[in-house]
């Protein structure tokens, strides 16, 4: 029994997970949205699974913090995390809008197709793993291991990068503002380029960000493990 | 003593002068000489070649006096087999306990992946997809279609997986426990690179750990979070390579698995590392009974459902397979054989053309191939080249399958009535004995002839 309020004008549908499940949010998610502009969700006390797989172009206000998988699988949709963000927020997102006010743990936007996925604060260990097209903004620093075998898509770190980044990175394209603790195996440092400058400042504009893309360095694949090799040593 | 010059010696005898090691064999010089003078190791395709304990070491107990056996051709043996019962809304329900192993596109083509799903879909059982997504064709082709959820994720996406039967979390398979998938470049043509999100020819690596979880209380959280996606309505499988199978199973029951797939270290691949297929995991006999006695002391048989797979090839291999415990088993290396892998010939127009200068140039005949890495498959089955995924046809391919799937559930049900069961799950260790001190003490199956089952009595949980 889903208990919503379906209001004629734009008000959202809202959702108390203190009173009613995460199940029953998503089921309503994953039905006919027709005419729900936006659904807000209260007391979300870091549940899990908050309003996955969904699809459809609605407002989803979460006001608080979530668990795993927050708006994982993500298409249309533009979701806004009012706390922050367990593991895995926006994982394999396929398009739309996730937006983290504050800190998102670790795997964010892990593997994400497409759409745009906005962390305000820090992100933790391996944002943008697995990356296949997905963009992804963090205001802030990422840990360790991030952009690992990112394969399409965009990373834009505004603070500092931790150890081993964009390691096995294939053809995700990473833009780091801070200082990169370091690389990982097969990324390099390579010069910005005038359509860099472009897909940088059209990123930081749809996340409200001021920087200016000069600031930033670029990192790419180096493109050595493409082949297998014996000089390449451990390094796969 | 000074040697009388006048007296030759003896020669060394030939058998001396040419004494081959078994330790530093043909074999093994080949392995040095290749590393030394290529610096790489060696990948190849399908599974392990050395001679394992299996299913060949057990024999079953047809009844006689003490048992009862049913009439081959009147009385009724039933083979319907009914998975994922414990969580899912829509369990899946197949006429015969012989479903299709996971095989990607990209190993295979789709040529292949069509015919696998057109025989299944007739013989009321299920195929899976593999590391490189979901084609049109198979979820045109199959009925029933398991949709895996892998570490690289390639492909993965929310569409497939509503349109999928079934969602299989892979955590490893038999051929490579704790490796990563691996596609060689010669594979990577513009479609696979394009389902892949990947450059065209690379030699592509997938990631041995899932992007978004790590260890089994996360995995639960996963498990939870692909039921939400899909309204709880799907059974959702884990696959797991056999290693530490007892621990691994209590696991993923714990994790909330609703089917579990063991694969032996027998299990097939379509390109590994030489090392990890004969030397990492535990084969296929040895993994069956400690998933059973993980699920026996959860309690939880009749809730989870146990599928096997890993050098299954005969009708006697399922039977045995179910009678040590199983469900239903997966078969994909013994699918590839039906299709014509390792044949001398395939079949184009009707007609048998000859295969046989393409493993030549392969260096390499019918019947010893393994080069499925290659993407030069001669008969068509693990390619992308154009030219040779034709040598396919799936209409031709279907048909193969089903018979080759049709003959292992007579011999399933043959056997099963010889033992007095009108139901192939009822199928019982009991029936069963064996012929080898290694297979009895792994299979917890009494060696033929005596009560005894090497190590009984010993902790199952030490295993």
């Amino acid at each position: 029994m889903v208990r919503v309020m379906r209001a004629r004008d734009a008000a959202p549908v809202v959702f108390d997970l203190g009173r009613q499940s995460v199940r029953e949010l998503n089921q309503f998610l994953h039905g006919d949205l027709k005419g729900v502009a936006a659904v807000r969700v209260e007391n979300p006390d870091g549940a899990h699974s908050i309003a996955v797989a969904v699809d459809a172009p609605v407002r989803i206000e979460i006001g608080g913090h979530t668990g795993y998988y927050a708006a994982g699988m993500n298409q249309r949709a533009t979701v806004i995390i009012e706390g922050n963000a367990g593991p895995g927020v926006a994982e394999n997102m396929m398009s739309g809008t996730v937006d983290v006010a504050g800190f998102a743990s670790g795997g964010a936007g892990a593997s994400a197709h497409g759409g745009l996925l906005v962390i305000r604060g820090d992100a933790g260990l391996r944002c943008g793993i697995s990356l296949k097209g997905g963009d992804i903004v963090v205001g802030g620093d990422v840990g360790s291991f991030s952009a690992f075998m990112a394969q399409a898509g965009h990373l834009v770190v505004c603070g500092n990068a931790g150890e081993g980044l964009g390691d096995s990175l294939y053809e995700a394209v990473l833009y780091v503002r801070g200082d990169i603790r370091s690389l990982g195996a097969d990324a390099e440092v390579q010069p910005m380029t005038a359509d860099d400058v472009a897909t940088l400042t059209q990123l930081l504009g749809a996340a409200g960000l001021k920087h200016a893309a000069r600031e930033f360095k670029r990192v790419g694949s180096a493109r050595k493990l493409y082949h297998w090799n014996a000089d390449a040593n451990q390094e796969y | 003593m000074a040697t009388d010059p006048h007296i030759e010696a003896p020669a060394i005898p030939e058998a001396l002068q040419r004494e081959e090691s078994s330790l530093y064999n043909r074999h093994v010089l080949d392995y040095i000489q290749h590393a030394a003078a290529t610096g790489l190791y060696e990948i190849r395709g399908l599974g392990a070649k050395r001679r394992l304990p299996h299913f060949d070491d057990l024999v079953f107990l047809g009844a006689s006096l003490s048992r009862y056996p049913l009439e081959g051709y009147r009385e009724k043996c039933t083979t319907r087999t009914v998975l994922g019962t414990r969580f899912a809304r829509k369990p899946i329900e197949l006429d015969i306990p012989i479903t299709i192993a996971g095989m990607s596109f990209g190993a295979l083509s789709a040529n292949v992946k069509e015919a696998l799903g057109r025989a299944a879909a007739s013989l009321g059982t299920s195929t899976t997809t593999g590391d490189g997504g979901m084609t049109q064709e198979e979820r045109r082709s199959s009925k029933t279609l398991i949709y895996q959820c892998l570490p690289s994720r390639y492909g993965f996406n929310p569409d497939d997986l509503r349109k999928a039967d079934a969602i299989e979390v892979v955590i490893g398979q038999g051929a490579k426990p704790g490796g990563g998938g691996m596609l060689l470049g010669q594979k990577i043509n513009p479609r696979v690179a394009k389902m892949r999100t990947l450059p065209e020819g690379v030699d592509q690596r997938s990631a041995s750990r899932h992007p978004d979880w790590t260890g089994p209380d996360d995995l639960t959280i996963k498990i939870k979070e692909l039921r939400e996606a899909t309204d709880w309505e799907k059974p959702i499988y884990v696959k797991i390579g056999a290693t530490r199978v007892f621990h691994d199973v209590k696991l993923c029951v714990h994790a909330g698995a609703d089917v579990i797939v063991v694969d032996g270290m027998q299990g097939g691949t379509a390109a590994t590392q030489l090392a990890f297929i004969e030397h990492v995991g535990i084969p296929t006999l040895a993994a069956v009974r400690q998933a059973v006695l993980a699920l026996e002391e959860l309690n939880v048989k009749e809730q989870v459902q146990l599928i096997v797979s890993g050098g299954i090839r005969t009708g006697a291999d399922v039977a045995k397979a179910l009678a040590l415990g199983a469900d239903a088993v997966a078969i994909g290396q013994g699918v590839l054989m039906a299709l014509g892998c390792n044949s001398e010939s395939y079949v184009q127009d009707g007609k048998h053309l000859s295969a046989v200068a393409d493993y030549r140039k392969l260096r390499t005949a019918p019947g010893y191939c393994h080069h499925c890495h290659t993407g030069r498959c001669p008969v068509g089955v693990t390619t992308q080249d154009p030219v040779l995924e034709k040598r396919l046809e799936p209409e031709v391919g279907a048909q193969r399958v089903r018979n080759y799937l049709k003959t292992l559930n007579m011999e399933l049900t043959m056997i099963a009535r010889a033992c007095g069961k009108q139901n192939v799950h009822h199928l019982e260790r009991e029936d069963l004995a064996a012929l080898t001190i290694e297979a009895a003490a792994m299979s917890g199956v009494p060696l033929a002839g005596t009560s005894w089952i090497p190590g009984m009595g010993s902790d199952p949980k030490q295993v």
